[in-house]
């Protein structure tokens, strides 16, 4: 396997993991908001913060990592991208420093603001749709390249059935893994009040989750139909999502091994990024840039992965000490440590 | 509008805001640390509760930081690629690797902060919690080193052939190691140490000035007192270091902080003075050969003028200004800690007087604005260039026309992230005294202690 195929891959395994634990902070600030202008926040917070405090710096290196990752090992990508993102870009850089710090303000300063809340839970909504922005550009026909400059077409952006569909997908997508989490830890927390909620969270979101992936699909196929018909060829991993959604369901409904469920939902988004990603291959910016287009030189592809698997070996271990400490220690979710 | 004409000097504006406002955060984030860590071996081995409830504060402190820092450093990370494009798609094929190991760095600190904030007392043996600090400590100093290391290749590129005005044979390794590597890393380290004791040393002057003068405040300014000294000592040997290295690799930037026209034996050091219409130079304060001194260690070596770099090639000349207060603050920053451990070694002297206190407090805010003048002047100090003898600025910048709106957002999230984080801090200290908390945290201490 030539180095540009492993650097897409993992940097794409990276987005993943991204989307996922994002997708956890993101949902659990919004639900965390809701709680508290609903009056319930009595019964979930406290499960919340539990979970967020250790880990919400940990959530943002993921992105840093995949941005950083793909200027590295595709430079073209800075040209276009950079170009054309600056304005959605500065809004998500402007959202996530505001829930950042915003997060610590509440967090770790002297006194609970409703105002910090707010912000909070509502760019947890705001940022996977400015986010998402990326992705529908990579499709191709909004961004036009003449006489040496970049440019976006707002309009056409702004008006494309797929781009609103994307936003859609990306936020109700939040929303349901979020949930998910939250049933699998106060399950473990043995907080049966707070399992109630967000198990009811959960299969409420499942439906919108479902729809929207659907719908994002079809504007797809009308907009670039090369992917969409790539995507159809792996209709075997577009099954395999469908089928762990059900697995989630059925558990989520009987309510049992929420953890197992949450696993499900893992999967079922892990099969439909990647067949999305394999249908995109082998263009990052249709019809721009491609894989092998855009690579970085041989040695720096190479030291790039050298460091990659180095940086895992120390990551690792840290990371699944991390969980080990305050995700998966019972006495710390239940509030004894 | 006005600003939506000039993509090019509104991206260099917006970089130097961010930047400039990031600096303050990272230089806390690189320091502080290695602080909680001292503060905390010395309180677990004197097993002193003052030193313990040192860390602990300033690591609560930290928390409220390190959280503007992160999204700030977010920000530019980003805005390398979305202001500076063109920029990015030449040289990241060049400087991928250490922006790579950047985020390994930051990823590897940023694990075990979240497990040192959340496991105080969860260990029975107090080294282990203590032994957490090791990793945030190297992953918060080797962050400040990889992302120098790309300072230091837009100062001296290095590690590639060009052809056909292509980047060709990269070598990543050697781009990293470029010349000016070893004094940038051994400065920006150094220097942040010395900052964020200063700036911790200033806080604590501060309290004692409001008359709360306790052995805890005592003890916390005998410490970052001293390691002001320490670390101001290896600031002054790093910029001497970095002196010569620009004496001999980057003629241009010495020669315009120093006003230095023409190449000459026995150059004279120029303090302040300025500049008349004719370009000659008034009002200054002259060091008769101490510049040939500075740049190599000999003081009757020939320096290198202006007049022997094309005019389009010169950096602007004011940066004078910003390298003589640079040095003047690291002199300033010494001679006070070095006053404070005479007082304090003297027990006829009292090193808590008034005229003390006030000039450490003073010492803090003064190092910020030193970081501040040393990095206006290093960045400012390789223009034209964003890849010096490679690429212009007007070549790197992007050509949206939105970049003076993005200016004005940006402007705007500063002041409130600024503005809400000092009010934070002070609340956040003000409603827990040490004194509440040394007494709830540690009830064996002995009472009168707070006086």
């Amino acid at each position: 396997m030539s180095y540009e195929i492993i650097g897409i891959t993992v940097l794409w395994l990276f987005l993943y993991g991204y989307l996922i634990v994002a997708s956890v902070d993101f949902g659990a600030g919004f639900f965390a908001y809701y709680a508290r202008i609903t009056k319930k926040d009595h019964i979930i917070n406290r499960l919340i913060q539990r979970y967020l405090s250790p880990v919400w710096e940990v959530t943002n290196v993921f992105f840093v990592f995949f941005f950083v990752g793909v200027v590295g090992f595709f430079p073209d990508t800075a040209y276009y991208y950079g170009t054309s993102l600056l304005v959605p870009g500065s809004i998500a850089i402007i959202l996530l420093a505001i829930r950042g710090s915003f997060y610590a303000f509440e967090n770790y300063g002297s006194k609970q603001s409703n105002v910090y809340m707010f912000l909070y839970g509502a760019t947890g909504l705001f940022i996977p749709a400015s986010l998402s922005v990326a992705l529908t550009l990579s499709e191709g026909g909004f961004i036009v390249e003449e006489s040496g400059t970049v440019t976006l077409n707002y309009l056409d952006l702004f008006t494309s059935p797929l781009s609103w569909s994307i936003v859609g997908l990306a936020v109700v997508s939040v929303l349901f893994i979020s949930s998910a989490f939250l049933t699998f830890y106060a399950s473990r927390a043995n907080d049966q009040a707070a399992l109630k909620l967000v198990r009811g969270y959960a299969l409420f979101w499942s439906t919108p989750t479902i729809i929207a992936a659907l719908t994002a699909f079809i504007f797809l196929g009308q907009h670039n139909e090369r992917h969409f018909n790539n995507m159809m060829d792996l209709w075997w991993m577009l099954g395999l999502s469908v089928g762990f959604f059900m697995i989630a369901m059925f558990l989520l409904y009987i309510g049992k091994y929420y953890g197992l469920a949450f696993i499900s939902i893992m999967l079922q988004f892990f099969f439909a990024f990647f067949a999305y990603g394999i249908g995109h291959y082998p263009f990052i910016l249709d019809p721009y840039i491609t894989v092998q287009s855009s690579a970085t030189h041989e040695s720096m592809g190479i030291a790039l992965v050298v460091v990659f698997i180095a940086g895992l070996l120390l990551l690792i271990p840290s990371l699944i000490l991390l969980m080990k400490l305050f995700l998966f220690d019972a006495d710390y979710i239940k509030g004894k440590k | 509008m006005l600003f939506e004409q000039d993509p090019v000097l509104m991206s260099r504006l917006l970089t130097t805001l961010t930047l400039g406002f990031h600096i303050i955060f990272a230089t806390l984030g690189v320091g502080v640390p290695l602080m909680i860590s001292i503060a905390e071996f010395i309180g677990i081995k004197r097993q002193d509760p003052h030193y313990l409830m040192l860390a602990r504060r300033w690591a609560r402190g930290f928390l409220i930081t390190v959280a503007v820092g992160v999204v700030t450093g977010t920000a530019i990370g980003l805005q390398l690629s979305l202001l500076w494009p063109n920029f990015m798609q030449v040289a990241g094929n060049v400087i991928a690797l250490p922006l790579f190991m950047e985020v390994f760095a930051f990823f590897f600190e940023a694990i075990f902060l979240g497990i040192y904030f959340y496991t105080w007392d969860r260990f029975k043996n107090p080294y282990i919690h203590w032994m957490l600090t090791i990793p945030i400590v190297i992953g918060a100093g080797m962050s400040a080193v990889f992302i120098t290391t790309v300072n230091g290749f837009m100062n001296t590129p290095d590690g590639f052939l060009l052809e056909n005005g292509h980047f060709a044979a990269v070598n990543p390794i050697a781009a990293m190691l470029n010349p000016a590597t070893p004094t940038k890393v051994f400065h920006v380290l150094t220097t942040a140490y010395l900052t964020v004791a200063a700036v911790l040393a200033s806080i604590t002057a501060f309290m004692i000035l409001k008359k709360k003068t306790s052995d805890y405040h005592k003890k916390a300014l005998k410490l970052t007192m001293s390691l002001v000294f320490i670390f101001g000592i290896l600031s002054a040997l790093a910029g001497d270091f970095s002196a010569k290295f620009l004496a001999e690799h980057q003629p241009e930037k010495l020669a315009a902080a120093e006003w230095h026209f023409e190449t000459e034996e026995g150059a004279d050091l120029i303090l302040f003075g300025w500049l008349n219409d004719a370009h000659e130079v008034i009002g200054e304060i002259r060091i008769p050969n101490f510049l040939s001194f500075l740049a190599y260690g000999d003081f009757n070596a020939e320096v290198t003028g202006l007049e022997e770099f094309p005019e389009d090639e010169i950096p602007p000349l004011w940066i004078h200004y910003m390298f003589d207060l640079m040095v003047m603050i690291g002199f300033a920053l010494i001679g006070i800690a070095f006053l404070y451990l005479i007082l304090s070694k003297m027990k006829k002297l009292n090193e808590h007087n008034k005229g003390m206190l006030s000039l450490i407090v003073l010492s803090g805010p003064l190092a910020m604005l030193a970081i501040e003048f040393g990095w206006v002047f290093a960045e400012e100090g390789r223009q034209p260039w964003i890849i010096r003898g490679y690429m212009t600025v007007e070549e790197a910048a992007t050509t949206s026309p939105y970049v003076g709106l993005m200016f004005i957002l940006f402007l705007g999230l500063y002041i409130v992230l600024g503005v809400l984080c000092v009010v934070i801090l002070r609340k956040l200290f003000r409603n827990s005294p040490v004194e509440d908390e040394l007494e709830k945290q540690y009830p064996t201490i002995e009472k009168g202690d707070s006086e």
